[in-house]
């Protein structure tokens, strides 16, 4: 005989990543660090940027990155030459980073690294506009990237990384005289979605608008202002 | 594929649970709440699960999707709205960014529905 049972969940779908983000982030705090999750598509220019701020704030701040990639290990080669620890996840057939690999990328991370010493660490996502932005990793804040080649109309049609953005950054704005885009009305499309983020328009190749996105960094992060 | 690691999540997450759980229930059904204004196609998500609870604890169970509609409140109107997704998520009286979101965004695990052998 079987008795039938009916017993109320209630509970979030991604409960397990979520606990997993969790305790990440209780980890990161525990080392002092600030964690920063940038997403965006392909190509949009995260590790570009990522290039560009570790230069700029080399002086300031110990920095690592963990650095996401469906396959190749292109990415990480490239951020390492800027002279940070990067942990490299192959995510396999997974299109974006979920809490229970970046607790492996952290374990990795303070096996080789005296974690303590250390202030800020860069995730960079795997490039995809959907998913990234409903897998907390255990973000201080949510960075999404996007270029002005990508088109006004992407904050309408893929909205919820736009929504749970902190920060905006409308990238390759050097390219924007050749193209026939109204950066103004993307930032409409973001802010009918997001009235809070913190929107800045960068180029990395120019290094255009970086110095708000570095003070926004710095505002983030508690140690760099001793 | 995100509805694949979507219903791996699910799967950890019945397993956490039933784990709590005294005896030795069988998952008959499970009820989602999937909201419009997520990352996750129902039909999607219901073939990822068939697909990877074969030979599992789950095989024999059904997947329950309902869907909820992108449902906002805009305060400057005291009123509720349903933006369109893909075009237009203002306020289409006042034009107020999109603020409240009362429904739309649940992935939800409800309710579980079980049986239990009875012991005599
Ligand atoms: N003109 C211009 N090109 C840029 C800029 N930033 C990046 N690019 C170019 O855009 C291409 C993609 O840049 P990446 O930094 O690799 O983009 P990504 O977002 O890391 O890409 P994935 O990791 O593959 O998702 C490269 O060819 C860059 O040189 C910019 O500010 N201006
Ligand atoms: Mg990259
Ligand atoms: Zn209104």
């Amino acid at each position: 005989m079987h008795q039938t049972f009916d017993a109320t969940l209630e509970m979030n779908l991604l409960h397990a990543n979520q606990h997993g983000a969790d305790k990440n982030r209780a980890q990161l705090d525990s080392w002092g660090i600030t964690c920063l999750n940038l997403m965006s598509s392909p190509g949009s220019g995260k590790t570009q940027l990522l290039e560009k701020t570790l230069q700029q704030l080399n002086s300031e701040l110990q920095m690592a990155v963990i650095e996401g990639d469906m396959t190749t290990q292109l990415d990480a080669e490239r951020l390492r030459r800027c002279g940070v620890p990067v942990i490299a996840i192959n995510t396999g057939r997974a299109c974006h980073l979920d809490s229970r690999m970046v607790a492996g990328g952290l374990l990795q991370f303070a096996n080789e690294q005296q974690p303590n010493e250390f202030d800020l660490v860069f995730v960079e996502n795997v490039g995809n506009l959907v998913c990234p932005a409903e897998f907390e990793v255990g973000e201080h804040a949510k960075v999404a990237l996007l270029s002005v080649t990508e088109g006004e109309d992407k904050p309408l049609k893929y909205p919820i990384m736009f929504r749970e953005a902190d920060c905006l950054l409308i990238t390759k704005i050097d390219l924007a005289p050749f193209l026939e885009i109204d950066i103004e009305t993307i930032v409409a499309n973001v802010r009918q979605i997001n009235s809070k983020a913190d929107i800045f328009l960068v180029s990395a190749k120019t290094g255009e608008g970086l110095d708000h996105w570095l003070d926004w960094i710095r505002q983030k992060t508690p140690a760099s202002c001793c | 594929m995100h509805e694949t690691d979507m219903t791996k999540a699910l799967i950890l997450t019945v397993k956490d649970w039933l784990s709590e759980q005294s005896g030795h229930p069988v998952v008959e059904r499970i009820h989602l709440t999937v909201g419009q204004f997520t990352c996750v196609e129902p039909a999607s998500l219901q073939f990822a699960f068939r697909a990877q609870v074969q030979g599992t604890f789950l095989e024999k169970s059904d997947l329950v999707i309902e869907e909820t509609p992108l449902l906002a409140f805009c305060h400057p109107c005291q009123q509720e709205y349903r933006p369109e997704i893909g075009l237009q998520y203002a306020c289409p009286v006042c034009q107020s960014p999109l603020e409240d979101i009362l429904s739309g965004r649940e992935l939800k695990i409800n309710r579980v529905e079980f049986s239990q052998p009875t012991s005599v």
